[in-house]
């Protein structure tokens, strides 16, 4: 049974102080995510309750209560503190989804140092690029993912300590250590970090059109946004079974695979697996997952096995559905009620947002293709992207934005804070998104205003693939660009230009995609790769990808006028 | 068929498995649901196969379930050579 309000009376009331009553906070006192999610919950009388079921794709299980969650947290961070890592430090979590990923999240949050969770894909350049700029002193790792380490830790001069949490019979090199967190002895008197609500407390790295990757910095108090979003989006009640996708090396992960959840004493069920529908549904079914948070790229390939293989499950216990990465096609809400019945309610919100802010509240009529209409306590417009004030009216294509004021929006991007300004114009957080709204206040996506690929929910920019493209010895010059694409929403494309002595070839197209997908990550290998003789570019020489772009999605080109031969 | 197997097996190892030379896999290995090979990933096997076989594998074969192991794979690889 729902307890969530309706929309109507949830914008009517909304007052984000009457969200930090609820989580028992007052201003200037302290807050601390990793304590709000274990220790908080069981002072509520919910520590035997079950915190985490995980399943590995071998088929182990393991069950882990909020008072065990609890202790092996304290023990995590104190055996840190023991290692000599302090608050303030970055401490990257580089694993794929095992327990220790989550309650290293966790512990790293207790004990007042900053949690740098990066996706276990990544190649050694995207991974090195993300450790340099943040500097970070500790990277949390597994055997599997150690050697990426290796090649790059001797040009990261901040780096101290590299944590392997599986290195039983593994021998260890330079700064790596060993944890075996099952076999510490549980720490006793663990007193956690005294965190306000602006301490430093995850930092996510997103993309851009131009330059590397950005740190977007978020503290603690964004817990107060992701508490009350997950409480009433995902309309999480207290006997569900919840289950999201993301990964934690993904803000989605993080916001809404471990703070939000747990923040509100909720079950969470992960599968450390791949893609396989007829395993997703097995989980579904055995663990009688009621919530599930998915991504359209997911949802897509659900939907190529067919409503049928999803009907031969014992799916009954799905109660609400949401998803998230990029927006959900309307085909996809439809087909939901046919395989499920009952729709996907799509969410949007960004890695800088912190949270979901504009959303399909439950309750509310769901339109097929629309990402629904601002959550409550956050103000949010299509400007015009000229003059970055609200288009009035409804229809008209602008760029979202949204009001600054609420918990999660990030601080700064770590070490660049003129980045950081940028985003705002005219008093607005603009997203870089464009859309429109109908006259019943629902957004529609339009497509993006800028060069960021969006392939599968995540953000890919063009300069670090361009840069990696650069490295390889046959690339004379490239140009990375957005390809539409019916299971990912788009991938990347490249446009390569070859040195003299190099030939366009299949075994050359190859070479280079795994050139790509091992030095960043899969998702930025390009999926296509046109050889040209030259790229187009302005007189001033810069590489225009518009141009590019638009050819790919048969749009209109555009002003011509700057380029170097019309 | 099992000269592709072994081919195909090799050729994972070698592309897709360098940093991880504790996994020991065969041809019966999941491969997708195992995180070996990521669904993006795949693009650059299926490439593989069709430049090493000179075949076309078209895109509603090339699903998570017929890569899931290299003998799902090696059959499609047999079924499109024979077609």
């Amino acid at each position: 049974m729902s307890t969530t309000p309706r929309y109507e009376d949830a914008i009517r009331d909304f007052d984000w102080v009457q969200v930090e009553k609820e989580l028992g906070y007052t201003q200037g006192g302290d807050i601390n995510i990793g304590w709000y999610c274990t220790d908080r919950i069981c002072e509520q009388g919910l520590a035997d309750k079950p915190a985490l079921i995980w399943e590995g794709f071998k088929g182990d299980k393991r069950t882990y209560s909020f008072d065990e969650m609890r202790i092996l947290t304290d023990t995590f961070a104190a055996w840190l503190q023991d290692l000599g890592v302090g608050p303030g430090e970055r401490v990257c979590l580089f694993m794929d989804r095992l327990p220790e990923l989550y309650f290293g999240v966790l512990a790293v949050l207790k004990m007042g140092a900053i949690a740098q969770p990066l996706f276990s894909a990544f190649g050694e350049d995207s991974l090195w690029t993300r450790l340099d700029n943040a500097g970070t002193s500790v990277v949390i790792t597994q055997r599997k993912h150690v050697k990426k380490v290796r090649r790059i830790v001797d040009r990261l001069p901040a780096l101290k300590r590299v944590v392997v949490v599986d290195a039983e019979g593994f021998p260890l090199k330079g700064p790596e250590v060993a944890l075996a967190l099952d076999d510490l002895p549980p720490a006793g008197n663990f007193k956690v970090h005294p965190t306000t609500a602006e301490s430093p407390s995850i930092l996510h790295y997103t993309s851009g059109t131009t330059g590397q990757p950005k740190g977007a910095q978020h503290v603690h108090y964004s817990l107060v946004s992701q508490y009350i979003t997950a409480k009433w989006v995902l309309d999480l009640q207290p006997e569900d079974i919840y289950w999201c996708n993301a990964d934690p090396g993904w803000v989605t992960g993080t916001s809404y695979g471990i703070i939000g959840p747990w923040a509100n004493g909720i079950t969470q069920a992960v599968l450390d697996s791949g893609f396989n529908a007829e395993k997703w549904y097995d989980f579904i079914a055995r663990n009688r997952v009621s919530v599930w948070y998915s991504a359209p790229t997911a949802i897509r390939l659900l939907m190529k096995e067919g409503a049928e293989l999803a009907r031969q499950h014992d799916l009954d216990c799905l109660r609400h559905l949401c998803s998230v990465g990029e927006p959900l096609n309307a085909e996809a809400v439809i087909w939901s009620e046919e395989a499920f019945g009952k729709p996907f309610h799509d969410t949007f919100w960004q890695t800088e947002t912190g949270c979901m802010v504009i959303t399909n509240f439950p309750g509310m009529k769901v339109k097929p293709g629309s990402m629904g209409r601002p959550f409550p306590g956050i103000t949010a417009a299509v400007l015009d992207p000229v003059e970055f004030t609200p288009l009035e009216g409804p229809g008209k294509v602008g760029v979202i934005a949204l009001k600054p004021g609420w918990p999660s929006l990030i601080r700064t991007y770590w070490n660049n804070e003129q980045g950081y300004r940028g985003k705002f114009k005219n008093g607005w957080f603009v997203c870089g998104d464009q859309a429109t709204v109908d006259a019943d206040g629902y957004f529609w996506f339009v497509g993006r205003d800028d060069d960021v690929i969006n392939t599968g929910g995540h953000l890919v920019g063009p300069f670090e693939i361009e840069s990696a493209l650069l490295e390889h010895p046959a690339v004379a010059e490239s140009a990375a660009v957005a390809k539409p694409d019916p299971v990912n929403m788009e991938v990347v494309k490249a446009f390569v230009a070859l040195k003299p002595g190099f030939e366009p070839s299949a075994d050359l197209d190859l070479e280079i995609m795994n050139f790509i997908r091992k030095k960043l990550s899969p998702l930025a290998m390009p999926q296509e790769i046109e050889f040209v003789e030259e790229l187009p570019k302005t007189r001033s020489g810069k590489i225009i990808r518009r141009v590019l772009r638009a050819r790919e999605f048969g749009e209109p080109l555009g002003d011509l006028s700057t380029l170097m031969s019309d | 068929m099992e000269d592709y197997k072994q081919t195909i097996l090799d050729y994972v190892i070698k592309e897709y498995l360098e940093d991880d030379e504790d996994e020991e896999i065969t041809f019966d290995t999941e491969l997708i649901s195992g995180g070996i090979v990521d669904s993006f990933s795949m693009v650059s096997l299926k490439r593989f196969l069709e430049n090493k076989y000179e075949i076309q594998i078209p895109d509603a074969d090339a699903s998570p379930e017929a890569f899931d192991t290299v003998n799902s794979i090696a059959a499609l690889v047999d079924r499109i050579k024979q077609a």
